[in-house]
């Protein structure tokens, strides 16, 4: 097995594909505590269909880096929902639902009328599963992949004790006079280039598994927060490759492997609780 | 100047008056505590003075070079999730988030105020423990110690003794009066007007009928010798306040 492993890692696309795949994974986990405690867990649920939304205007108009048009609307979606989430009597959830479908419906409808593809219901079932657009990733998106990471590991790190002052006592923050609004702002934003990194990953309709397991599994034996990050993290790190290398191996869907592997953990972490805390 | 300098405050939600012409100071090393019955708007003057909410209509300034981000606040709910991982230590140190502003990382300073917090409040020991897992009353020493990371003047507690049992509430007033002693002002809103007037230097009760004026002048006043009856009848009531101490809990449905 081993010598098959050796061989695949010789192929540049297996390493790329490693590379973000491991990224991808930390940066959503990373992030994945805070949407939990939040109650924003929905957010990234919604976000990914805009961003399936944003894909299939892009593939429409045949863009060579759909990247360009699919980050900026999904940053200002994540803008937008959380603004209406706060100001208006419109319930947060309502609107997210709102704008999650209604793109899921559109993306979906404007592949339809316009795409030139023949096989039309193989491009939009790898844009919502991943399916294998991993494998066949260009350097410079792994770059663009990579940069992106590292800002939002260094953003998350810079801002790791104003997020858990707001995650945990939102007005007590404001009281003291942390801007809480802008903080807010910097997590949705953050959470915006997550989802469509991690597009490339799972596809649009897997990115919430990614982002919610990692953090609900270290929640189950973990107790305080800064336990808890660095516990998901690891975890969703390693779930992710093992997910990667087992898809490569047995040629299953690299998405709903990974998510496989992170349900798993879960079932293994959730027994890990339920021991510890019995003892 | 007094620290704390509300205006003919007029609050309210929605066009819905609560209070009006409110005016009322707080000066340095202050005891204030704030009664009224359910829903008079207690908890709503708070927020107000924390610039959570903008008030209807009246000024609230700070003075003696107190800055809006030095003020300590005991909320008087934290609604906190069922499974939030936050240890003791963690909580009590965002409580220094006011102070570190834009800067990132708390210093070893900020850390060192934490410690010494916690052992002021006698919960250095719970130090690694999970907030979730403590008893009411531990959690509210956890909530006091953060609020005191906030602050060294002024500490505005939101009914910091519900839910406690007589022996844990007297400890708090204890905790609370050796606070104010050194040197923190005090505003606490309360329910347990007995106790108030026992340690409070000012009461500001507010409701249909308005009163702001020292401790002694309320125990003399027309209404606070009629809630003082209403609450046991017991006009000394001050000197063994332990044998009745009612908690009241506030937010009954
Ligand atoms: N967000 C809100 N929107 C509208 N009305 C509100 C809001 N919060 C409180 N109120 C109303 O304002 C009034 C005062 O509420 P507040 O919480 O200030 O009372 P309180 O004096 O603290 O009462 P308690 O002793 O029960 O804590 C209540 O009648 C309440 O219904
Ligand atoms: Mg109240």
């Amino acid at each position: 097995m081993f010598e098959t492993l050796a061989l695949y890692f010789s192929y540049p696309f297996v390493r790329y594909a490693l590379i973000v795949g491991v990224l991808i994974a930390l940066c959503s986990s990373l992030l994945g505590v805070t949407l939990v405690l939040k109650r924003f867990s929905f957010i990234g649920d919604g976000l990914s269909h805009v961003a399936f939304g944003a894909m299939s205007v892009a593939a429409v108009l045949n863009l060579s880096n759909n990247m360009l048009l699919v980050l900026p609307v999904t940053v200002i979606c994540a803008i937008l929902l959380l603004r209406t989430g706060q100001s208006t009597k419109i319930k947060g959830d309502a609107a997210v639902a709102m704008i999650s479908v209604g793109a899921l419906a559109i993306g979906y409808l404007i592949m339809n009328l316009f795409s030139t593809s023949t096989n039309l219901t193989g491009d939009v079932c790898s844009t919502l599963f991943g399916s294998t657009s991993i494998l066949t990733l260009r350097p410079a998106e792994v770059w663009l992949c990579v940069a992106l990471s590292i800002l939002v590991v260094a953003a998350y790190i810079l801002f790791y004790n104003k997020i858990f002052a707001i995650t945990f006592d939102e007005s007590f923050s404001r009281a003291v006079g942390t801007p809480v609004g802008t903080y807010n702002l910097l997590v949705a934003v953050i959470i915006a280039v997550i989802i469509v990194l991690a597009m490339n990953l799972v596809g649009s309709l897997l990115i919430s598994a990614l982002v919610i397991f990692p953090a609900l599994s270290a929640m189950r034996v973990f107790r305080s927060f800064r336990s808890v990050t660095i516990c998901s993290a690891i975890l969703s790190v390693c779930c992710a490759s093992v997910g990667l290398l087992t898809a490569i191996l047995a040629g299953t869907p690299v998405g709903s492997t990974i998510v496989a592997v992170d349900i798993a953990a879960f079932f293994i972490f959730a027994c890990i609780g339920k021991i510890g805390g019995n003892a | 100047m007094a620290e704390l300098t509300c205006r003919d405050l007029t609050l309210g939600y929605e066009g819905n008056v609560l209070f009006e012409h409110l005016t009322f100071e707080v000066n340095q090393g202050d005891y204030l505590c704030i009664v009224g019955e359910n829903g008079s708007g207690k908890s709503t003057l708070m927020r107000t003075i924390l610039h959570l909410q903008p008030p209807m209509a009246g000024t609230i300034e700070l003075g003696d070079g107190l800055k809006p981000t030095e003020i300590g606040y005991l909320p008087q709910q934290t609604v906190v999730q069922r499974d939030f991982p936050a240890s003791v230590q963690e909580i009590v140190l965002s409580g220094c988030q006011g102070a570190a502003g834009r800067r990132p990382f708390y210093t070893k300073a900020e850390k060192q105020m934490a410690e010494d917090n916690m052992a002021r409040l006698g919960i250095s020991d719970l130090a690694r423990r999970c907030y979730r897992e403590l008893s009411g009353g531990q959690q509210q020493r956890v909530l006091l110690a953060r609020a005191l990371c906030a602050t060294r003047r002024l500490l505005l507690l939101d009914e910091p003794v519900s839910g406690l049992d007589p022996k844990v509430t007297g400890e708090m007033y204890g905790l609370i009066e050796q606070l104010n002693r050194d040197g923190i002002s005090i505003i606490m809103i309360s329910h347990d007007i007995s106790a108030s007037v026992k340690y409070a230097s000012h009461i500001l009760h507010i409701g249909a009928e308005t009163f702001f004026g020292t401790s002694h002048d309320y125990l003399h006043s027309p209404i606070g010798q009629k809630y003082l009856e209403l609450e046991g009848g017991e006009l000394h009531c001050s000197k063994h306040w332990h044998s009745i101490s009612p908690t009241h809990s506030s937010d009954t449905p």
